[in-house]
């Protein structure tokens, strides 16, 4: 893989993912040892640009850049609301005075980071771009359910919330379907999508999807902060329609089934509070494995900054 | 290809090689940890010979991808496997191995990435072909076979469970 960017899901090959995937596990067997930190990224430094407010994903990064030995710069860039095209242009002229080797965006709107990798030869990796793409939580999803089953093939996803606007929905499900899983989707009909990739069984109810006999039921955090009164209803009822209460929890714990959520997340909205202690809860490995999964990406990505043939544009 | 050691001769050579860590480990518990790749099937060679001679050893595999010093002028990054070290390295004696000992920065990644686990109390480095050309002071407690080779050679190693065949080739470069 020679890839200079991680933008989203859609361009990746399965050989691509598979070896992704593949190279999360040696990362996070580095986790048990006394010294975590390993030289392959020395010298290199990673900047932080998020536009968007973000305490796990930022962690996660930063852990990640410095288990590899990268120097983080974590640039505080205030809650912008500039047009696109001075975005971009503030942007890469800070870039160019940091000289930064990899540059881990989140924005809102959806395209920036792409934007971005076409005018620098840094290496950009997309931490979450409006409702477009949030490629490493699709790609730590993915290497949290192959621990639980190796062969992810036929298996059932059923991914519940807010589809029609979630960036975790459409990469994680766009990584679940190139890996041969079976996704389901769950919500108000007015937050599923219409359109979408084939494939996808879509469900209103949730007992009704429960018989469709999901391995794992993915909730989707409710974004509080970007509830759009007209499609939600209250925080009560969405408990009590898509929720997993502590009725459905006996129901998922009588079938085996896991749970995950991206996190953080809303006690007594997506999940009851008895699902933090449920045995098959795979959410604190998802915060473990988000780490693994974005330092296998750091490690495959080859930014271009080394290159002294110039095109004096670019940095 | 011209052919420098065919199976017998890398047998006799992997038999020496076991004949000089046997004397070690007969003075004291050692562990034998191999270099991926192809140094681990060595090590696997040499630990199966000493465990038939019932001296009970420490075994390890050790991938050094994240440890090596040409990372950025690679255009692709090697791909990354698992370490195993399932032994306490603090205050081990470790005997190293790889398969063929050319420029040293593979060992020199080796023991940095095996100091990472520990501080062990001696570490050796046994080497199934040495084929010169040092390009930093790492040297050989032992190896199966010298080789002359030109700085342009490709000395290439296959062995049966990787390649499928044992065989080392010597490939000039004019």
């Amino acid at each position: 893989m020679a890839r200079k960017d991680f933008l989203d899901i859609a361009s990746l090959s399965r050989e691509e993912v598979d070896l992704l995937l593949d190279q999360a596990t040696p990362f996070k067997e580095l986790f048990t040892r006394s010294v975590k930190k390993v030289p392959a990224l020395k010298g290199k430094s990673v900047l932080m640009l998020f536009y968007e407010p973000s305490t796990r994903t930022l962690s996660s990064f930063e852990v990640a850049a410095k288990r590899l030995s990268a120097d983080v710069i974590d640039l505080d860039v205030p809650h912008s609301s500039v047009a696109k095209g001075e975005t971009v242009k503030d942007t890469v002229d800070t870039l160019q005075a940091m000289r930064a080797d990899y540059i881990v965006v989140r924005h809102k709107m959806s395209g920036l980071p792409q934007a971005i990798a076409r005018q620098t030869r840094a290496s950009v990796i997309n931490a979450g771009d409006g409702a477009h793409a949030h490629p490493t939580q699709a790609l730590l999803d993915a290497f949290t359910l192959r621990e639980v089953f190796p062969d992810l093939s036929g298996r059932k996803v059923l991914i519940a919330g807010d589809i029609l606007h979630s960036r975790v929905a459409r990469s994680t499900s766009s990584l679940l379907l190139k890996l041969g899983v079976e996704v389901g989707f769950l919500g108000p009909g007015s937050l599923i999508p219409r359109s979408g990739p084939e494939g996808i069984r879509k469900f209103t109810d949730f007992d009704e999807a429960l018989r469709w006999n999901p391995d794992t039921v993915y909730l989707l955090r409710v974004q509080m902060e970007r509830q759009d009164a007209q499609y939600f209803p209250g925080v009560q009822e969405y408990h009590r329609v898509y929720g997993v209460t502590r009725e459905r929890l006996d129901r998922i714990q009588g079938e085996g089934i896991y749970i995950m959520h991206p996190g953080p997340v809303n006690r007594g909205v997506e999940l009851c509070h008895e699902v933090m202690d449920y045995e098959r809860s795979l959410i604190n490995q998802q915060v473990e494995n988000g780490i693994a999964a974005r330092m296998a990406v750091l490690y495959s990505l080859k930014p271009q900054t080394d290159l002294e043939d110039a095109d004096p544009g670019k940095i | 290809m011209p052919l420098i050691l065919d199976e017998a001769a890398i047998g006799e050579a992997v038999a020496s090689l076991v004949g000089e860590i046997r004397a070690v480990a007969l003075r004291g518990r050692i562990a034998i940890v191999g270099v991926r790749s192809r140094g681990d099937e060595v090590a696997e060679r040499v630990s199966a010979a000493l465990k038939e001679q019932e001296i009970d050893h420490d075994y390890g595999v050790l991938d050094i991808s994240l440890y090596r010093d040409d990372l950025s002028h690679l255009a692709e990054n090697p791909k990354l496997q698992s370490s195993d070290i399932p032994f306490q390295v603090d205050g081990a004696h470790i005997v190293l191995v790889d398969d063929v000992l050319f420029t040293g920065r593979t060992i020199r990644a080796a023991l940095d990435a095996l100091t990472d686990y520990g501080r062990p109390a001696r570490i050796q480095l046994a080497v199934l072909v040495d084929r010169g050309h040092r390009e930093i002071p790492i040297q050989p407690d032992f190896s199966g076979v010298s080789l002359e080779t030109a700085r342009m050679d490709h000395v290439i190693v296959q062995l049966k469970k990787t390649d499928g065949g044992d065989a080392v080739e010597l490939v000039s470069k004019q």
